[in-house]
């Protein structure tokens, strides 16, 4: 990346001085992007976005702004702008002199402070609420306002964690649109921290995942979606089916052949298995997997049997839980439209899926660590 | 029926009571505490032991109140009861005690004048006098010389209120002691008083109880203050203090007994008052507590250590004045009033 | 909607001990001593007629026979009721002297009568010849009645009615009550400039140390008062610890004199009303989120003027809600001043407790209290309107 807005440089940081919370950290922020630290709780994307913005000191490593190392520089001197999951308005001020703060303590004159004040609560959608208490509004409306006051300065750049974890869902969506806005018309670079996986999908250029204190993978989320880099990543984005099985054979073009627990053979590209691994796990996506009420060796040779355990119908989807021969349970996805009602729960199906939806994984890396959240709902 | 029924507890209790009161013994109270044991010892005991009259002792903490309501309850259950020179003249206008037949406690002339009143039989004596710490000063001072703090420089010990305080100032301003009242009565000399306090205003302590002083003289906080005699002699006794008194233009004031109107044990009464009229006997007091007897003569045959300390030594006694409780009981509220706007300024 | 009346009266029955105990346990006693301070009983009990034929008197010349003659029967009647000393107390601490005029004139009456009521009454004293002294049972005989809250003021009423200073060396009051006013302003802003600071370490130092700060703060809650005040005598006296030192140290050639002084006076209030003033501050303090002073300094503000423009604006409550409650209690504070204080540093309640113990006054003592109860109540509507009651409830 030519020219990054930041850069994290083999940072380092502990609360203890013992264990390393972030033992060895580097990536960049491209200038206009929008990038997501996401991981569980924990998992190190906090601390990342607090020493950013100058709250917490590492103990090692360089943090470059602009190509200047920002360490020991303090927060209010970084012109950062931050917004937090309580909002941390203030509630002394009303919603405009909370706007107005930060402008107020850079010694702006008046009439700038006022006219830029009305633009940036228009700007998200709050005009004519300057004069209330921040008591007097919604949790969404506090957020606008929070988002208001992070952006009337015009920071370079603006660092959010996870400002929508109190809000319901609705709330939620509706405000993720809001940011999508703010992000595409003022074109600041935005740092977003959340451990929710949609909200990450929804709104970034590009996600890193974040697993103790490491970033597992960073990249756009289509790719981090279609093409993890490890099981953690497969299963913390999106949702997957994790079948055990062993290699039996190698294709010429670099695909595995995997005869899996309950007996078939089925094929699978390779991620990170080297030619002496044996045992592999998969992991195949819910909506990659086709079924069918029929026996399996209508479907072919690498078809799996199965029978229904429940069908759960989800309005634009439906869920249906079956059971292998060997006693594995397996989750498939299905548009609504396309339920066969025959799919009641004993009813014999035939599973399968195409060669390039089937991720093999070597066994002893997917078992080193299971991700503790494996998708959302 | 229900009122003839409740007619008929009312009675039987009433006559239950009453025969009981008739019967009960002598009851006597005093102050309790030390003053009382030593009292139980040098009267109450020999008294019954002479007469085969039986006591029964009670005690009280004074306040007119407890009198009235005991006399206004009809049924008299205290007899003889020691009362401050106040309780003597509040309850005596208001009828609430015997009035005293002198012939059958040994006539007027068997005590001294001022313990003789139309109520009640003066019981002991005592005084407010300056005391100061010999180990400290080595001098004899004077309310003249309390009030002299060039010459003798320090804090003063008073009591914070307005009785005694004005009499001190007008008795240090060279007013003689049977004129100090009469010019109390007047504008002139309440004036007086206090332009005398003011001189040394800055410099006073004001105490509060009687075990202050003592203390105070002990930790050197004041060079001088008034005290009880009591208290003095106590801390010397006790303490092994030396602490002086000036029983010139003390002040003093008696406890007298009286009879509550109405005591069944009247004579009873009567013969205890009598055998207390003792001279020698009220002396004996002395040794064990520091109250002077009222009798005549009750200080003759005393060794000079226990002469030194009795209020009612007749050296010590007609250099004392007594205190008017009378004038008390009428400008109290005012010259109270007016003394705590003094000190406010 | 089915139960909603039963409701109400389970909730009233299970309040039910709690409001008995509040409307006799406390407010009735303040209301029959509040009542004391506008209602004169003594005199009305001894002398219900003489009152009744004094009521058309023209006060400027002594009244009629018909006064005299109730006057001679209510005499000799309430001595014999035991009602008479509390009557002539009541007159006396109007006008000095009225209470042996009244008994010696009972007593006289009591023994025989000579010729009509007026000539004996003139004859036992001459005093009944008198207007103020009609004046001052007059007084003294009305409910409601406005005499000890004007004596509160420093005012009093004459005998045709003109309300007019009390003469110079007899005022009191509004000297007190100033004085008052003032050391309870002095111990209030030195426990808040004492206190703010300690509040803040309390919610800044570490956990360790807090609870070490928290315990030297609420052990005064352990001690009774007048032990603390009895431990700062012991500090203060001329050979007590602080002198003491002051010699073995030669910062003094003799002792100092603390003890009874207003200094010493103020100290004692200030430690021990300190943690009415640190609690609700901390109360107040924690519950500030640390995010927005980091918010604060994300958006540019250095260390002071997070402090100034973010923070202490949101003590605020606390400082009201810490200096109303020590204020209040400051001005009601009685032995402390008693025990530590000089002649000069004692506040009302001390007179209130004076006119109630020693003189007997309780009409003054219960105006006093009307002067102290309003006084607070008036601090209290001030304070809501200012700065109002929900930040102190906030706190």
């Amino acid at each position: 990346m030519t020219d990054p807005l930041v850069r994290f440089d083999h940072v380092a940081k502990s609360y203890d001085r013992a264990t390393l919370v972030i033992p060895d950290l580097s990536f960049e922020v491209g200038r206009g992007e929008f990038l997501t630290l996401l991981g569980p709780s924990g998992s190190g994307k906090t601390t990342t976005l607090m020493m950013l913005a100058g709250f917490e000191a590492p103990d090692r490593g360089r943090i470059l702004l602009e190509g200047r190392n920002i360490v020991g520089v303090p927060a209010h001197k970084r012109n950062i702008g931050v917004v937090f999951q309580s909002y941390a308005l203030f509630p002394h001020l009303t919603v405009a002199q909370n706007v107005a703060f930060p402008l107020s303590v850079r010694g702006r004159p008046r009439a700038e402070i006022a006219e830029r004040v009305t633009s940036a609560l228009a700007m998200v959608r709050l005009e004519g609420l300057g004069d209330r208490r921040p008591a007097q509004l919604s949790g969404g409306q506090q957020q606008r306002v929070a988002l208001a006051r992070a952006l009337v300065f015009e920071p370079k750049l603006v660092l959010m964690d996870e400002p929508l974890g109190a809000l319901d869902k609705q709330l939620r969506a509706e405000l993720q649109a809001e940011i999508r806005r703010l992000h595409r018309e003022l074109g600041v670079t935005m740092v977003y921290v959340t451990h929710d996986q949609e909200e990450a999908l929804a709104l970034s250029d590009r996600i890193a995942v974040f697993d103790e204190g490491r970033i597992r993978q960073i990249g756009p989320p289509q790719t981090l979606y279609d093409h993890p880099r490890d099981p953690f990543v497969a299963g913390f984005i999106g949702e997957n089916n994790r079948l055990e099985g062993e290699v039996v054979g190698r294709d010429e073009d670099g695909r595995l052949a995997v005869r899996l627990a309950e007996g078939a053979v089925v094929r699978a590209e390779p991620v990170d298995v080297l030619p002496s691994t044996r045992r592999v796990l998969l992991s195949v996506r819910p909506e990659r997997i086709a079924l069918a009420h029929a026996e399996a060796e209508d479907l072919g040779a690498e078809a799996l049997a199965a029978s229904v355990v429940e069908t759960v119908f989800l309005g634009d989807h439906v869920r249906i839980r079956v059971r292998l021969a060997d006693g594995s349970l397996v989750t498939v996805k299905r548009p609504a439209y396309a339920l066969d009602a025959r799919l009641k729960p004993g009813a014999r199906v035939a599973l399968a899926w195409s060669a390039e939806h089937a991720i093999a994984f070597p066994a002893e890396k997917a078992e080193a660590r299971r991700p503790l959240v494996a998708g959302r709902a | 029926m229900m009122r003839q029924t409740l007619a008929l507890v009312v009675a039987a209790v009433t006559a239950a009571l009453s025969s009981a009161s008739t019967a009960r013994d002598l009851t006597i109270v005093s102050w309790g505490g030390a003053y009382q044991d030593a009292q139980r010892q040098v009267y109450f005991q020999p008294f019954t032991q002479a007469t085969g009259v039986r006591i029964v002792e009670d005690s009280w903490d004074g306040g007119i109140g407890v009198l009235r309501t005991r006399a206004q309850a009809g049924n008299q259950t205290w007899d003889l009861v020691q009362v401050e020179s106040e309780e003597l003249l509040l309850g005596c206008d208001e009828g609430l005690f015997e009035k005293i037949d002198w012939a059958r406690v040994g006539g007027k002339d068997h005590y001294i004048p001022e313990a003789v009143h139309e109520c009640g039989v003066g019981a002991i004596l005592y005084n407010v006098v300056l005391a100061w710490d010999r180990t400290r000063l080595q001098a004899t001072p004077t309310w003249a010389d309390f009030f002299d703090v060039q010459r003798f420089p320090g804090k003063r010990g008073l009591r914070r209120g307005v009785k005694l305080t004005l009499e001190i100032a007008l008795l240090a301003d060279g007013v003689p002691r049977d004129q100090v009242y009469a010019l109390l009565r007047t504008e002139t000399g309440v004036e007086r008083a206090f332009r005398k306090l003011d001189t040394i205003k800055p410099h006073i302590v004001w105490w509060q109880a009687g075990a202050q002083p003592p203390q105070m003289l002990g930790a050197g906080e004041v060079t001088m203050t008034t005290a009880y005699n009591g208290r003095i002699t106590n801390a010397n006794r006790a303490e092994g203090r030396n602490f002086g008194i000036q029983w010139r233009d003390s002040l003093f004031t008696i406890d007298s007994w009286v009879i509550m109107r109405g005591s069944p044990n009247r004579d009873a009464a009567y013969r205890f008052l009598d055998f207390a009229k003792d001279p020698r006997r009220q002396a004996s007091l002395l040794p064990l507590i520091p109250y002077g007897g009222t009798a005549r003569g009750a200080n003759e045959g005393l060794g000079a250590d226990l002469l030194a300390v009795s209020p009612s030594n007749p050296d010590n006694l007609n250099v004392s004045l007594m205190i008017d409780d009378a004038f008390w009981m009428d400008h109290l509220d005012r010259l109270s009033q007016r003394f705590n706007a003094w000190l406010a300024r | 909607m089915i139960g909603r009346g039963r409701v109400k009266l389970e909730a009233a029955l299970l309040l039910a001990p709690l409001l008995l105990y509040i409307a006799t346990g406390f407010v009735a006693p303040i209301a029959a001593m509040l009542w004391r301070g506008v209602s004169d009983t003594e005199v009305p009990r001894a002398f219900p007629r003489t009152l009744a034929a004094l009521a058309d008197w023209d006060g400027r010349n002594p009244p009629g026979d018909e006064v005299f003659a109730a006057l001679a029967d209510e005499l000799v009647a309430a001595r014999a009721a035991g009602t008479l000393n509390a009557a002539a107390g009541r007159l006396n601490s109007d006008t000095p002297g009225l209470r042996t005029v009244v008994f010696a004139t009972a007593r006289r009456l009591a023994r025989h009568v000579e010729g009509s009521p007026r000539a004996a009454i003139l004859a036992a004293d001459p005093a009944w010849g008198e207007v103020e002294t009609w004046g001052a049972l007059r007084r003294a005989g009305a409910t409601p009645t406005d005499t000890h809250l004007l004596a509160a003021l420093d005012l009093r009423r004459s005998a045709d009615g003109t309300i007019t200073a009390v003469p110079e060396e007899q005022r009191l009051f509004r000297a007190v009550a100033l004085r008052t006013v003032w050391i309870g302003y002095l111990v209030t802003l030195l426990c808040l400039v004492l206190g703010y600071p300690l509040a803040a370490a309390l919610v800044f130092v570490p956990r360790r140390l807090f609870g070490l700060l928290m315990f030297a703060v609420l052990l005064p809650f352990w001690t009774s008062l007048i032990v603390r005040t009895a431990a700062w005598m012991v500090l203060l006296a001329r050979e007590g610890i602080i002198n003491q030192a002051f010699l073995t140290l030669g910062l003094v050639v003799e002792p100092v004199q603390m003890l009874f002084t207003r200094t010493a006076v103020l100290v004692a209030m200030v430690h021990i009303l300190l943690p009415f003033m640190v609690l609700p501050l901390y109360a107040v303090m924690r519950q500030i989120p640390r995010a927005q002073l980091r918010a604060a300094a994300s958006l540019g503000a250095g260390p002071v003027a997070q402090l100034v423009r973010v923070w202490l604006p949101q003590t605020l409550p606390g400082v009201g809600a810490g200096a109303l409650m020590v204020f209040i209690q400051a001005i009601g504070f009685y032995v402390t001043p008693a025990l530590i204080g000089g002649g000069a540093d004692q506040l009302l309640p001390f007179f209130i407790g004076f006119y109630a113990t020693q003189t007997v006054n309780w009409g003054l003592a219960a105006a006093l209290s009307i002067l102290l109860l309003v006084g607070t109540l008036l601090i209290l509507a001030l304070f809501g309107r200012f700065l109002g009651l929900a930040q102190l409830r906030a706190a």
